[in-house]
């Protein structure tokens, strides 16, 4: 076990029974979150992100596997014995108690002396900004306001990781942005594991210090957001973080066989065989045809999106693939369809993914 | 003519009905509550106001002792039963559906779909022979009936307002270091009382109003209000019956009103 | 499954009966149980003076539809029987029927309404269904009996010269079930027209469906499952009814109800008091296995 590791699942496996049907909801997922970090877990809906929550939280429990916490197991704890906090998708607010008496509950429950109670609530609310509340119900709150009654409640008892589930989902955008930093600046600040679930990759990009992205029960990849936007292992996570156009080739000698006698060199580690290539559209160039450029496409649609356009691009054996194209006051004329124009990658920027 | 518009939903001479019934709902109960207010005997000529057949009531040693019996009788019953629907509500809301379930939940509602009639020669029966074994003759058996088909009237609100309970709000408590015990206390049963209370004067009110169970179960000299009222209704007409209705459906709207605005959805 | 959900599904279905078990105990011993018994006594003979004697006999049984002569011994048909029977099953049909006539305009009425109007609508016919039965039929008692209201008024209007014979006659008996058991047809045909989507009038309209063809080619079908439910909710009780044929029938306008009481007071016949209860039962019994099938039929599928 890593020795900074506060949670780790191992080998844990959840399976769900309805009638006659079996679904594999987690796949012997195996992972260790360090202490103080922000993670997150991303992937479509569906794909075991909620459901490793609840096992770490206690709210299921595992088919199989083990759930670590500090290097003791936990497994078969129940929720109320394990200090880990939810921040759940509704909020989840006790309709019958006032902010206040939503914010004190788990130290009420915890048996916390009543002064005590009366410090750390007031601690709470002010680390969201909202002592003025504390004594409207929840009912009485904007969206906004109860996600953060929701997050002082969570975090009053000190928690030594706090799990958010899919907490921004309800939010406008404008008010998911604010929330965003908002969590970002609190995990800073108390230094607490922060376990966030998501399908937004933009928000899992921008909040994360590591990333792990899962699919149908299992665990694809971990890393931070850069590697991992930049180094995607499959073809799904390349997919689905980022846009990014998918070529298929022949991978050999470190050089990949896109179209008739095209080949562009790729990182010599990489797998051989007949493999997808990943290029982020902002990786691809328009350039004029020359000898110098062996890769030669036909201009397609274009689609302007204020700032940059996407240019379609059509490569002799019909394989489309989209370049990204900044919009700058000077220059920067998008070429006409039809237009015959050469296309290169940027260095570094082709990925030769797995499957 | 105002030219009305198109209107779907409009059909011809369905408000008039409308209108008709709820006036043939309400005029016989406004008539018997304006002659309780009648000088006179009659229940036809209106000879002036007056409050002298609430007095008259009131100081009938006779309704004092029914109206005493019935409240009695209503108030335990309503007791009972609230408290073991609750458990059942508890008990069969929110989990897999399991055979027993489907069992239970019949049984709870059985009395809901036995005509009173039968139940009550069925008990008129059974306590027959236990009376004769045992000789107790008291109010039990009373209430025992009464409890036993105020059951589903206090269930019903309490198995609602316990389905369209969100089960994250007890996930939550037990998140935040609540024990099983704190949770039912500090969050299910707070959420609950609504429907408890609601549940608890559902069935009050289907006690206070049984005539049927209640006069076949009933040993002798047991008379509650209705069976009393029923009595006195064949022997003769006397305002005075009219003002036990009056203030017997005062207090039923009243509780009504209350159940209304407790199991009205909160905006 | 992993053993550990066998043993938590086990743990709930304990649970289930625990705690239902103090309202099961309840039931069973002053609803469900003693209607064995009673099954048990329509095949007892009758004591002399009430109640039972423990001997086995089929007697009650036969005597519900049959009458031995007393001087030849044969079996004829007890008209008096079917005439009660025929009178419970007629007056309780009808009963829903007019309920219905009346009730769907009404229930329609409230559910096109605002919002704010259909609660208090909804308030106002909830009322009278709580309020106790004795009380209602009371009420019309009061209206239509000899020296009540409108034969008064009748005689003062100078329409009729002796007040007309309204109480005491199947018609009395037919106006107070209807009276009482009305907010019983209207609450479900509410709930059954609250869930219609008014749209499809209006589609039906642009197909160039006539107002009657729309009643009855789209509206009544689709709102049938809360017809079915309110004619049960009415039929049943109806043909049970003790209170308001005693109050509005008079003694020889019975229903089943009344002579099923009779058995035990005037008649020392409990084992056809009790017989006649199983009769009943069985009819309600009947009805409501039409109504499950009916409301399964019409529950939409998937």
């Amino acid at each position: 076990m890593p020795a900074d590791a506060v949670i780790e699942a191992r080998a844990a496996r959840k399976v769900f029974r309805t009638g006659q049907q079996t679904v594999v909801a987690l796949n012997d997922v195996s992972i260790a979150i360090r202490k103080g970090e922000f993670f997150t877990l991303l992937g479509p809906s569906g794909c075991g992100k909620t459901t490793l929550l609840r096992l770490i939280a206690g709210f299921e429990t595992p088919s199989s596997g083990q759930i670590l916490l500090n290097g003791n197991d936990i497994t078969d704890a129940p929720p109320n014995l394990r200090p880990v906090n939810t921040v759940f998708q509704s909020y989840a607010l006790f309709p019958h108690l006032t902010v206040r008496q939503n914010v004190g509950f788990g130290l009420q429950m915890q048996g916390v002396a009543a002064s005590e109670i009366t410090d750390k609530v007031k601690r709470a609310l002010s680390l969201v900004r909202l002592e003025d509340l504390a004594d409207r119900k929840p009912q009485q709150l904007s969206g906004g306001q109860q996600q953060r009654v929701a997050l002082a409640r969570a975090l009053a008892p000190s928690p030594e990781v706090l799990l958010l589930d899919e907490p921004l989902s309800a939010l406008d955008l404008k008010l998911r942005k604010e929330m965003q930093s908002e969590l970002k600046r609190l995990q800073h600040e108390l230094g607490i594991t922060f376990i966030f679930v998501t399908h937004d990759q933009e928000e899992a990009l921008t909040m994360s210090d590591r990333i792990g992205v899962m699919s149908k029960g299992s665990l694809l990849q971990i890393g931070a957001p850069r590697e991992i936007y930049n180094h995607p292992v499959n073809r799904f996570v390349a997919d689905f973080i980022g846009e990014t156009n998918l070529i298929p080739a022949e991978v050999r000698n470190a050089k990949a066989t896109i179209v008739r006698n095209v080949s562009i060199p790729v990182d010599p580690a990489s797998p051989e065989g007949a493999h997808t290539l990943a290029v982020r559209p902002e990786h691809v160039r328009i350039v004029p045809v020359s000898g110098d450029v062996p890769l030669t496409a036909k201009v397609g649609e274009s689609v302007y999106f204020g700032t940059d356009s996407h240019i379609q691009l059509l490569l002799a054996d019909g394989t489309e693939i989209i370049a990204r194209h900044q919009n700058e006051a000077t220059g920067g004329e998008v070429p006409p369809p039809g237009t015959e124009v050469g296309v290169a990658f940027a260095p570094g920027a082709v990925q030769v993914l797995e499957d | 003519m105002a030219r009305r518009d198109f209107s779907a939903s409009r059909i011809p001479g369905f408000a008039t009905v409308a209108i008709l019934v709820f006036c043939a709902l309400y005029a016989p109960i406004v008539i018997l509550v304006a002659y309780s207010f009648n000088v006179g005997d009659s229940i036809a000529i209106w000879e002036g106001f007056s409050f002298r057949w609430y007095p008259i009531a009131w100081n009938n040693e006779q309704v004092r002792e029914v109206t005493m019996r019935s409240l009695t009788v209503a108030t335990i019953a309503a007791l009972i039963a609230t408290t073991v629907a609750t458990l059942a509500a508890l008990g069969t809301t929110r989990r897999r559906k399991t055979r027993g379930q489907t069992f239970i939940y019949l049984m709870i509602n059985q009395p809901l779909m036995v005509p009173e009639i039968v139940t009550a020669v069925a008990l008129l029966i059974f306590f027959a022979s236990i009376k004769v074994a045992t000789g107790y003759q008291g109010l039990a058996y009373l209430i025992a009936a009464h409890t036993a088909f105020c059951i589903p009237f206090a269930y019903l609100p309490i198995r609602a307002r316990l389905e369209g309970m969100d089960t994250t709000l007890e996930t939550a408590a037990a998140d935040l270091y609540a024990t099983h015990w704190q949770t039912f206390r500090f969050v299910t049963l707070p959420l609950l009382m609504p429907g408890i209370i609601a549940g608890l004067m559902l069935a009050f009110v289907t006690s206070l109003d049984d005539v049927v169970i209640t006069l076949f179960v009933k040993s002798a000299g047991q008379d509650t209000l209705p069976t009393y009222m029923l009595a006195k209704i064949r022997r003769s007409v006397s305002a005075e019956v009219n003002a036990i209705s009056t203030l017997l459906l005062l207090l039923t709207v009243v509780l009504l009103t209350a159940f209304f605005l407790l199991t009205r959805k909160r905006e | 499954m992993s053993t550990g959900e066998t043993k938590e599904a086990r743990r709930d279905a304990r649970n289930t009966w625990l705690l239902s078990a103090p309202a099961l105990i309840i039931l069973t011993l002053a609803a469900a149980g003693p209607l064995l018994i009673m099954l048990v006594y329509s095949f007892l003979e009758p004591g002399k003076y009430g109640n039972v004697v423990w001997e086995f006999s089929t007697g009650a049984w036969v005597s519900t539809v049959l009458t031995r002569d007393i001087f030849d011994g044969t079996y004829h048909l007890a008209d008096a029987h079917l005439t009660i029977f025929w009178r419970s099953v007629k007056l309780s049909l009808i009963t829903t029927i007019f309920t219905f006539i009346v009730g769907f305009p009404t229930a329609w009425f409230i559910a096109t309404r605002s919002a704010r109007a259909r609660t208090a609508l909804l308030f106002l016919i909830t009322i009278p269904f709580w309020t106790n039965l004795l009380i209602r039929t009371f009420a019309i008692n009061q209206i239509i009996r000899n020296e009540g209201m409108l034969n008064t008024f009748l005689l003062y209007l100078g329409v009729i010269d002796e007040p007309i014979l309204i109480i005491y006659s199947d018609f009395a008996v037919f106006l107070g079930m209807t009276y009482v058991y009305l907010p019983l047809m209207v609450l479900p045909l509410f709930a059954a027209i609250d869930r219609f989507d008014m749209r499809l009038i209006e589609a039906a309209y642009d197909l160039y469906a006539s107002r009657l063809q729309v009643l009855r080619r789209v509206i009544l079908p689709i709102v049938k499952p809360g017809i079915i439910a309110g004619s049960i909710l009415v039929f049943i009780p109806a043909l049970g009814a003790y209170v308001t044929p005693r109050i509005l029938g008079g003694g020889r306008n019975m229903m089943i109800g009344n002579f099923i009481e009779l058995q035990f007071g005037q008649g020392r016949n409990w084992p056809l008091g009790a017989a006649l209860s199983v009769l009943l039962l069985m009819i309600v019994a009947i009805a409501l296995m039409f109504y499950v099938r009916a409301a399964n039929r019409d529950a939409p599928h998937g």
